[in-house]
C-alpha cells in the first residue's frame, strides 16, 4: 500500500513493507543515502532526521506512522541554524570519516533551533545520543558554540 | 567542487549492457561517475581530450623512467590527469576513512605541480598492483608516498614547462610555472608569454617524463600546501550527506543480502529451513555460502544469506530463517575461563624474546621488588559504518565490486581466489570508508558480495548489521601481561621483566598459530625504550578461539597500557614523580637497536637508519606534554594527572590526562594534552584531529570496551552492550602540539592511541589511589569506576 511522505518539502509515494523504518525507506526505496545506518536500535544517532522539527531516530520510526508530518533529512535541511552549523563544521573541520556526521549535524541543528545559546551541559544532553567512533566530540562541541555565536 | 559519487543512475552504468567496463583509464571509466554537482564540465573536457593522462605515461611506467623511485612508481600519469579546462584530477590510491588522505595526497601532488587548489579533483583508484602498496593501514600512507608523489607532481610540472618552452622556442631554464600557469620570456619583457596547464596539456602529453635526477623538488620553505592546515576535500560534501560510502552503493537491478553466519568460528550449517524467511515480504530467496575452513584468513565465514528487495526485508527474513548449526571446534570457549588461563600463563616463565643484562640476578639484588598483572580484553574496531560491499558480474564471467575496503588489492586477490577467477577479471572500486580502524583491512565481506552476486545472477549488496559487526568480527586480541621490577636503594629501576601472552594475529592465517609473533612484539614490547641495565621480554603461548585481527595501533594498545602503567607503579614504589621517573627510565638521548638484544625487530618496515628509535625525541614529547598540562600544579582532592608516552609507527606521542574521581567512582575527564613528533607532517590540522580522535578512541576502549564469548559465541550484540564514549563522557578540553621537524614522515593515524589508556589509568590512580590493571575500567553496565574492585589491587 502506498504511503505519502513529505520529505524535504516534496511528497513522495512509497511502497514498502508495513512497519518498515523510515531509514530504509529513505535509503533503499528513495535512494536518499545521506541518512546513515549505524545500529538499527536507536543507540547511535547516525540515522537522525527531523520529524516536524524534532530530531528523530529514523531506524526505529515506522514510515507508515508519518502521515501528515514534515520529514527533513541532511540532504534537504535548510535555515539559519542549518547554515550556521554547516559553516562551523567546515570551519572547525569537524568530521573525520563523516559517516555519523549527518546525524550529528541534524542533532546540532535541532539543538540550536531550540536553544540558540546552549551551555556545555545542554550540548551534552542534546548530543549524547549520537556516537562518533572517530571521536570528534571536542570539535563537535567547539563547532556548536561557533555556530551559536554566528546565529 | 570535489564531489565524488559512484551512485549509479538507472541505465547509466558502464557494463550494464554486459560489456566489460573499459579499463585503460581506470580513474574515470571505473567510477561510474554521475556526479550530481558539476562533473559534467569535467566530462566535457574528457571528450575533447584529456590530455596529460595515462596513455604516454603508462608506456613510460613499463619502460622504466620514474617507475622505481623511493616508495614506488612515480610516473606522473599514474596519479595525475590534467583536463583541457585545467581541472587537475589526482588519483588517490589510498582509502579515505577519515584520516583525510584525499586532502593529504592532493596537498603533496598539487604543491609540487603548482596546481591551484580549487582546480583539484580527487579520483579514487581501483585496487591494482600498478599503484604499489594500497593497504591503508600501518599509518604509512604519507610515510611511503610523500617522496614519490612529490616526484610525480614535480615531473608533471616539468613536462608542462618543457611543452611551453618547446612551443615558444624559449630556453627551458627561462620557463617557470605558478598556480596552473606557465610563464616564459617573450620578445620583450612586456610581451612575456603565458599558457595555462589546460592549454599545454596536449603538448605535454606527448613528452616523456624527465629522469629522477632531472627533477627539482621544491624546497620545504616554498611549500604552499604541504605542512599547512589545508581544508578537507571531503568535509563540504559530508555536511550535506553527499559522498558514497560502501553502505550507500546502489546499482541498477541490485538486491540486498544479509547473512546468517555460524555463531562460532569454523562452525557450519547442518541444515536450514527457509520457508518462513521466504514468506517475509520483500524476501526473494536464500543462498548458502561455502563453509569456512581453517585458517579462516580473509575468507567468508559461511552461513546462509537472505536476499531481498531492500535491507530491511532481508533483515526481517533472517529473523525468520531457521538454521541448525554444527558448533565446530571453538564451541566451549569461554572468556572468563580463558582470562584465567592467560593470566596463569603470564605468571609462568616464558620464551625469552629480548634480553639485556641479567634480570634474575638484578631482581634478587633489588632493594624493592614489585610485580603486577594486567589484562586487556578482546575489542571490536566497530567503525560507525559496518562492513558493506556490492558486486556485479558480467556475462563473460568478470566481477566488479564496490566496497569500503582498506585493502583493495587483498580484496581483489580474495575475491579471485574465493570465486575461482583470474585476478584480472576482478575490479575493486573503493568507496569512502565510514571509519575502519583495521576492520576493513579484512575483505571477507567483499568476497561474500561477489559470491552472492554470482549465485543470484543480479547485483547484490551485502550489508552487515551492527550485530554482525560485533559478533563476527576480527577482534583485537585479548592479552594478559605480567611485569616485574626491581629498584635499588635510591629507587632507580635496575630490573625490568615484561611477559606478554596473547592469541596472535597469525592464528587467522595459519592454523593453530599460538606464539606471539615478532610483528606484534615490535609493537611496544620488543622496543621498550628504557635504559634499565637489566631487561627481559618473554612471551607465552595462547590459542585463538575468535578471529583475531588488527585494530588501530594493534598490540601497541595493550603493551603500552601495561608498560606505561607499570612505570607509574615503579615511580610510586620509589616515591618519585611519575613524569620524572619515566624520563629517568628512558635515560639520556640515544638510539638503540633491539636486534642487538635478541629481538627480531622490523621497525614498521622501514630501516632504522632512516627512522631510528630515538629516546631524545620521546623525552622531548614527554616534556612538551607535561609543560602544556601544567604538570606538578596543585590539584584539589579527587583530581589527578596521569602521563604516558609511546613510540609507535615511527612517531612519538606523549599524553597527559586530568581526571576527577568522586568518592562514588564517578569519573570526569577534565582535560587532555598531547604532543606528537611524527617527523614531517603534511596536514597539521588533520594530524591534530587524529591526535584528538586517536586518544579518545583509546580512552573509549579502555573505559568501556570488551568483547567476550560464551561457548565460542560473542556475547555483545549492539551499542547497548558494546559501549563507546559519548559526548558527555569526552573531555571538554584537549590541547595538541605537533613538534616541528624535518625528519622523514612517520605515522599519524595510530600513534596517538597507545598512550591514552595508560595515561588515563595513571590519572585515575593519581586522583583516587586505585590502580586499574584490568580493562575495561568501567565496562558497559556501570555508571562509575568500581573503586573497590579494581585490578588485583
Amino acid at each position: 500500500m502506498a504511503v505519502k511522505l513529505n520529505i524535504n518539502g516534496e511528497i513522495k509515494d512509497v511502497e514498502a513493507a508495513p512497519g518498515a523504518p523510515l531509514l530504509w525507506v529513505l535509503r533503499d526505496h528513495l535512494g536518499m543515502t545521506g541518512t546513515k545506518f549505524g545500529c538499527g536500535v536507536a543507540q547511535c544517532g547516525a540515522c537522525t532526521v527531523h520529524v516536524d522539527g524534532v530530531p528523530t531516530r529514523s531506524c526505529v520510526t515506522p514510515h507508515d506512522s508519518l502521515d501528515g508530518v514534515a520529514i527533513e533529512t541532511i540532504e534537504g535541511k535548510e535555515g539559519r541554524a542549518a547554515a550556521a552549523v554547516r559553516a562551523a563544521w567546515i570551519d572547525i573541520q569537524v568530521p573525520q570519516c563523516g559517516y555519523c556526521q549527518s546525524g550529528q549535524i541534524m542533532a546540532a541543528i535541532a539543538l540550536l533551533e531550540d536553544n540558540p545559546d546552549p551551555t556545555d551541559d545542554d550540548i551534552d544532553a542534546a548530543m549524547s545520543g549520537n556516537v562518533c567512533r572517530c571521536a570528534t566530540y571536542v570539535r563537535i562541541r567547539a563547532a556548536i558554540k561557533d555556530a551559536a555565536r554566528k546565529l | 567542487m570535489f564531489m565524488y559519487d559512484l551512485t549509479v543512475a538507472e541505465g547509466a552504468a558502464p557494463g550494464s549492457d554486459g560489456a566489460p567496463p573499459h579499463r585503460e583509464t581506470p580513474p574515470l571509466s571505473s567510477f561510474l561517475a554521475t556526479d550530481r554537482r558539476g562533473f559534467m564540465a569535467g566530462a566535457g573536457a574528457f571528450a575533447v581530450g584529456i590530455v596529460l593522462a595515462n596513455g604516454p605515461a603508462r608506456a613510460d611506467s613499463t619502460a622504466g623512467g620514474l617507475a622505481a623511485v623511493k616508495g614506488g612508481d612515480a610516473t606522473p600519469g599514474l596519479f595525475i590527469e590534467i583536463a583541457g579546462d585545467g581541472e587537475v584530477r589526482i588519483t588517490c590510491h589510498r582509502s579515505e576513512m577519515g584520516q583525510q588522505v584525499w586532502t593529504a595526497i592532493a596537498q603533496i601532488i598539487a604543491d609540487e605541480l603548482e596546481a591551484p587548489w580549487e582546480n583539484v579533483r580527487i579520483v579514487q583508484a581501483i585496487g591494482h598492483p600498478k599503484y604499489g602498496d594500497q593497504n591503508t593501514d600501518g599509518s604509512r600512507s604519507i610515510r611511503w608516498n610523500l617522496y614519490r608523489l612529490r616526484v610525480a607532481g614535480a615531473a608533471m610540472r616539468a613536462m608542462l614547462e618543457q611543452a611551453a618552452a618547446d612551443a615558444w622556442g624559449a630556453p627551458r631554464d627561462k620557463v617557470r610555472s605558478r598556480q596552473g600557469v606557465v610563464y616564459g620570456p617573450g620578445w620583450l619583457p612586456i610581451l612575456d608569454r603565458k599558457a595555462s596547464y589546460g592549454e599545454l596539456a596536449a603538448a605535454a602529453a606527448a613528452l616523456q617524463p624527465p629522469a629522477e635526477d632531472r627533477i627539482t623538488l621544491k624546497s620545504p620553505e616554498d611549500w604552499r600546501y604541504i605542512g599547512k592546515a589545508q581544508p578537507s576535500l571531503t568535509i563540504p560534501s559530508i555536511t550535506r550527506g553527499e559522498g558514497t560510502f560502501g553502505m550507500d552503493v546502489r546499482l541498477p537491478d541490485m538486491v540486498y543480502a544479509v547473512v546468517a553466519r555460524p555463531p562460532q568460528i569454523l562452525g557450519k550449517v547442518v541444515s536450514y529451513d527457509d520457508a518462513a524467511a521466504l514468506e517475509t515480504p520483500g524476501v526473494l530467496r536464500t543462498a548458502r555460502l561455502p563453509d569456512a575452513t581453517d585458517p579462516v584468513a580473509f575468507n567468508p565465514l559461511g552461513g546462509v544469506a537472505v536476499i531481498a528487495t531492500d535491507t530491511w526485508s532481508a533483515i526481517q527474513g533472517r529473523y525468520a530463517l531457521q538454521v541448525e548449526w554444527d558448533e565446530g571446534p571453538n564451541a566451549g570457549h569461554d572468556s572468563a575461563a580463558f582470562e584465567q588461563e592467560l593470566a596463569a600463563t603470564a605468571r609462568r616463565p616464558g620464551e625469552v624474546r629480548r634480553n639485556r643484562g641479567d634480570v634474575d640476578a638484578a631482581l634478587s639484588a633489588a632493594e624493592t621488588r614489585i610485580a603486577a598483572d594486567y589484562y586487556a580484553p578482546h575489542l571490536s574496531q566497530a567503525p560507525m559504518e559496518p562492513p558493506a560491499a556490492a558486486a556485479r558480474w558480467t556475462e563473460d564471467g568478470k566481477v566488479e565490486c564496490w566496497a569500503c575496503t582498506q585493502t583493495p588489492q587483498a580484496s581483489r586477490r580474495t575475491v579471485a581466489a574465493v570465486c575461482g577467477v583470474p585476478e584480472d577479471d576482478v575490479t575493486i572500486n573503493v568507496t569512502w570508508l565510514g571509519g575502519a580502524f583495521g576492520r576493513k583491512s579484512k575483505p571477507d565481506f567483499v568476497a561474500e558480495a561477489a559470491l552472492l552476486a554470482r549465485e543470484v545472477g543480479r547485483p547484490v549488496k551485502v550489508v552487515w548489521t551492527r550485530e554482525d559487526d560485533l559478533q563476527h568480527g576480527y577482534n583485537h586480541s585479548v592479552s594478559a601481561q605480567h611485569l616485574e621490577g626491581g629498584l635499588d636503594a635510591d629507587g632507580a629501576c635496575t630490573a625490568f621483566l615484561h611477559r606478554t601472552v596473547f592469541p596472535p594475529i597469525p592464528s587467522t592465517f595459519q592454523s593453530g598459530a599460538d606464539n606471539p609473533s615478532w610483528g606484534e612484539l615490535q609493537l611496544g614490547a620488543s622496543d621498550t625504550p628504557f635504559a634499565t641495565p637489566n631487561m627481559r621480554l618473554e612471551t607465552g603461548r595462547a590459542k585463538a578461539h575468535l578471529r583475531i585481527g588488527w585494530l588501530r595501533s594493534v598490540a601497541n594498545v595493550y603493551h603500552a597500557f601495561a608498560v606505561q602503567s607499570f612505570v607509574h607503579e615503579l615511580a610510586a614504589a620509589a616515591g618519585r614523580d611519575p613524569k620524572d621517573y619515566l624520563l629517568e627510565m628512558i635515560g639520556e638521548p640515544r638510539r638503540f637497536d633491539p636486534n642487538t638484544e635478541g629481538a627480531e625487530y622490523g621497525n614498521y618496515g622501514d630501516p632504522l637508519e632512516d627512522y631510528p628509535i630515538d629516546t631524545g625525541r620521546l623525552a622531548h614529547v614527554i616534556r612538551k606534554a607535561s609543560e602544556m598540562a601544567g604538570w606538578g600544579r596543585d590539584l584539589p582532592a579527587g583530581r589527578g594527572l596521569g602521563i604516558a608516552a609511546h613510540r609507535s609507527f615511527l612517531s612519538y606521542v606523549a599524553t597527559v590526562i586530568e581526571v576527577d574521581v568522586a568518592s562514588d567512582g564517578a569519573l570526569s575527564i577534565e582535560g587532555a594534552w598531547s604532543a606528537m613528533d611524527a617527523g614531517t607532517v603534511v596536514n597539521t590540522d588533520h594530524a591534530r584531529a587524529q591526535m584528538e580522535g586517536g586518544a579518545l578512541y583509546g580512552m573509549s576502549n579502555a573505559l568501556y570496551g570488551e568483547i567476550t564469548a560464551e561457548n565460542g559465541v560473542v556475547v555483545q550484540q549492539n551499542f547497548p552492550d558494546w559501549r563507546v564514549m559519548r559526548m558527555a563522557e569526552a573531555p571538554r578540553r584537549f590541547e595538541t602540539h605537533i613538534v616541528k621537524s624535518d625528519a622523514p614522515p612517520a605515522g599519524v593515524g595510530e600513534p596517538p592511541t597507545p598512550p591514552a589508556a595508560p595515561a588515563l589509568a595513571n590519572a585515575i590512580y593519581a586522583a583516587s589511589g586505585v590502580r586499574f590493571r584490568r580493562l575495561p575500567m568501567i565496562g558497559p553496565n556501570r555508571d562509575t569506576l568500581p573503586l573497590g574492585r579494581a585490578g588485583d589491587a
